[in-house]
């Protein structure tokens, strides 16, 4: 069994309460931070931890406190990113429904390390009841005395607060999440300005993950470097992957990072090999975004060696012949799969989650919807592939947001890596079985 | 909504409304804006109707332009009427792998309707929807607050007859035990 530092007591019973998390060592992060350590300190240990933003950009979480400007009489805010959209990726719901507290305990923790008096935890509307378990958790937590004023008589205020969205993947953007909490249209911002220096209401602000700040809480216990003794080479620590597709037991899973693939899709302890003894054909390995790999690539890199799990192996190879470890929402598919039709469904997702405000993402996503759906309907040609292609690279690096990236990529490696099953349905129409056309566009723009 | 019903939140939700604008600092009271307007669509049908969205603009003290952006942006939000449980089926990838499809095209079936549609009793809405952070338990749907998870089509039809028998208006607000999980 891999070490565990987020759900390693996930299934200790009545754990979603305050009392049994207390007892199980609870609130200890908080303690320490805020009776022995400065800000800067936590700050210092975040760093050494290597922590890396578990959000799907994977950016360095104690890089990023450390941008975070200071301006004296400013207020500064930690705003904790619930919005959890990506397709594929359902590990923050479970954390914050099995073990809140863990979240609220991050947040303290991290609030403080920051000089964040107010801070925020953005959930996705459809989250409602789970928003519910976090509100009674903050208010067990206020009894208790670590949310409120004078923590632990250290002079040290705050309060916390749980903000539900109300459906649009665009608000998991951190810009376009901060409009959306700031009641507006989620509409990503140009940016720099960059959240650190001008975010909520236009005060330096920090957006993290729900993951990334439940794992300052183990980095604070145990020392950055006791985190960073874990896992692989750059990914340090252990991430939550939500397996999900045609697996014999899907499911969240802490790994340690540095596991290989191989292991994860087949082994008893993770997701139990194929659904029915079937092929694997290809993987989504960290939501939907992220390039999708066949099994021979997912399984090894182009130069042999065993795929691992983890931010470097998992891109070993570049866009030719790699992906992302992204949000680790890591989709299964066995060779029953629709390639094209699984990415006409990526791409009908993104076009109906694009805000609008580029054209490229605006109108390209659309357009290449149309063709896939064209192709699919069994009236393609070979220069619709080719127009694809073209379609997404002109998205590609060309927007405001990542959101146009995140709907090219999956376009891109499809062509790359599964051509001939594009031109199978081209040449020979019938061979498109079990494919419904099921949602018409018209279904799409009314529902 | 009828139109002779006033448009009006009881005092208890008034209450809750305030408590949600102490949340923001102070002049961000439009924060609270998509919060008040979930306590709406619960109050009032479901659903936003121009008036609705009037009142909540003069709750909060914005434009009702500044409300009009904000409902028609967010796919919670319904801009016109539903029926009293909107059924709610994810569509994307994980649970299309799963078999989604198969549960949409059940339902349809069986409401004698198609997706974006109310049943003419007013008692369903179906809406495709998606991803909503199930993808492990997938296929799955949502009503109101609920999420229903590995779903095959004779758990489908016990809920849709269950869901007849209550008899009962489901929103995302509605209260959930969290004991009960
Ligand atoms: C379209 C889009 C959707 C995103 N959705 C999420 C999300 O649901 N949750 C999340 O934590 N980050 C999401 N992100 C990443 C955030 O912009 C941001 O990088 C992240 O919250 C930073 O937190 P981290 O450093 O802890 O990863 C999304 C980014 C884009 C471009
Ligand atoms: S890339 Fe797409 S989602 Fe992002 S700002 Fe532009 S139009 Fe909006
Ligand atoms: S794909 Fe349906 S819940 Fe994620």
């Amino acid at each position: 069994m891999g070490k565990k530092l987020l759900l390693e007591k996930d299934h200790v019973p009545g754990i979603r309460s305050y009392e049994v998390y207390r007892k199980e060592g609870g609130y200890a992060s908080v303690e320490k931070a805020i009776k022995s350590m400065t800000p800067e300190a936590i700050v210092e240990e975040v760093k050494k931890s290597g922590l890396r933003g578990r959000g799907g950009a994977g950016f360095p979480t104690g890089m990023k406190w450390s941008f975070l400007a200071k301006p004296p009489g400013v207020a500064r805010y930690l705003v904790c990113n619930a919005d959890e959209s990506e397709p594929g990726t359902f590990k923050d719901r479970y954390l914050m429904e099995r073990i809140p507290h863990l979240l609220i305990e991050g947040m303290i923790t991290s609030s403080f390390a920051l000089g964040a008096n107010t801070s925020y935890i953005y959930i996705r509307g459809e989250y409602f009841y789970v928003a519910r378990i976090l509100e009674q958790a903050i208010e067990e937590a206020y009894k208790n005395g670590w949310l409120g004023k004078n923590i632990l008589g250290s002079g040290y205020d705050l309060d916390l607060y749980v903000h539900v969205g109300a459906g649009a993947y665009i608000c998991g953007e951190e810009t376009a999440l901060l409009e959306s909490l700031e009641g507006k249209r989620g509409n990503p911002r140009i940016k720099p300005p960059f959240p650190a220096v001008a975010g909520l209401y236009g005060c330096p602000t920090v957006v993290n993950n729900v993951e990334t700040i439940a794992a300052v809480v183990p980095i604070v216990n145990q020392g950055g470097d006791a985190y960073a003794a874990i896992g692989i080479g750059k990914s340090t620590g252990t991430k939550l992957i939500s397996a999900s597709g045609h697996i014999n037991k899907p499911g969240v899973y802490e790994i340690e990072m540095g596991i290989t693939v191989e292991d994860f899709i087949y082994s008893e302890e993770y997701c139990g090999g194929m659904k029915g003894g079937r092929k694997l054909k290809a993987v989504v390995a960290g939501g939907s975004s992220v390039p999708i790999l066949p099994a021979d690539l997912i399984l090894k890199t182009a130069n042999g060696e065993p795929r691992l799990m983890s931010y470097e192996s998992l891109a070993d190879g570049g866009f030719a012949s790699g992906t992302m470890l992204g949000s680790g929402g890591f989709i299964v598919m066995d060779d029953s799969t629709s390639i094209v039709k699984n990415l006409w469904n990526f791409t009908r997702f993104y076009h109906h989650e694009s805000c609008g405000q580029c054209s490229p993402c605006r109108e390209g996503t659309g357009w290449m919807e149309k063709i896939l759906h064209k192709i699919l309907d069994g009236h393609g040609s070979m220069k619709d592939i080719d127009l694809l292609w073209d379609i997404q690279s002109k998205i590609e690096g060309k927007t405001i947001c990542p959101l146009g990236d995140a709907a090219a990529w999956p376009v891109a490696s499809a062509i790359r890596h599964f051509r001939k099953d594009f031109e199978e349905y081209v040449q020979n129409p019938s061979s498109i079985k079990d494919v419904h056309h099921y949602y018409r566009l018209n279904d799409l723009t009314e529902a | 909504m009828s139109s002779d019903k006033e448009i009006k939140f009881p005092e208890e939700t008034l209450e809750l409304v305030r408590r949600m604008m102490k949340r923001y600092p102070e002049g961000k009271q439009k924060s609270a804006l998509i919060p008040v307007l979930h306590l709406a669509q619960a109050e009032f049908d479901g659903w936003l109707s121009p008036q609705v969205m009037d009142y909540v603009a003069s709750l909060l003290n914005i434009q009702s332009i500044e409300v009009y952006e904000v409902a028609s942006f967010y796919s919670m939000f319904n801009l016109k009427p539903v029926g009293k449980c909107t059924i709610e089926v994810c569509r994307t990838s994980s649970c299309w792998l799963m078999g989604a499809e198969d549960v949409i095209r059940h339902i349809e079936k069986k409401l004698n309707i198609k997706t974006g549609q109310t049943t003419a009793d007013g008692m369903f809405t179906l809406k495709g929807v998606e991803c909503l952070g199930s993808c492990g338990t997938a296929p799955m749907l949502q009503v109101g607050a609920e999420y229903h998870e590995n779903l095959t089509l004779e758990k489908v039809d016990s809920l849709l007859d269950n869901l007849r028998k209550e008899d009962k208006r489901k929103c995302y607000t509605d209260h959930f035990d969290p004991q009960s999980n």
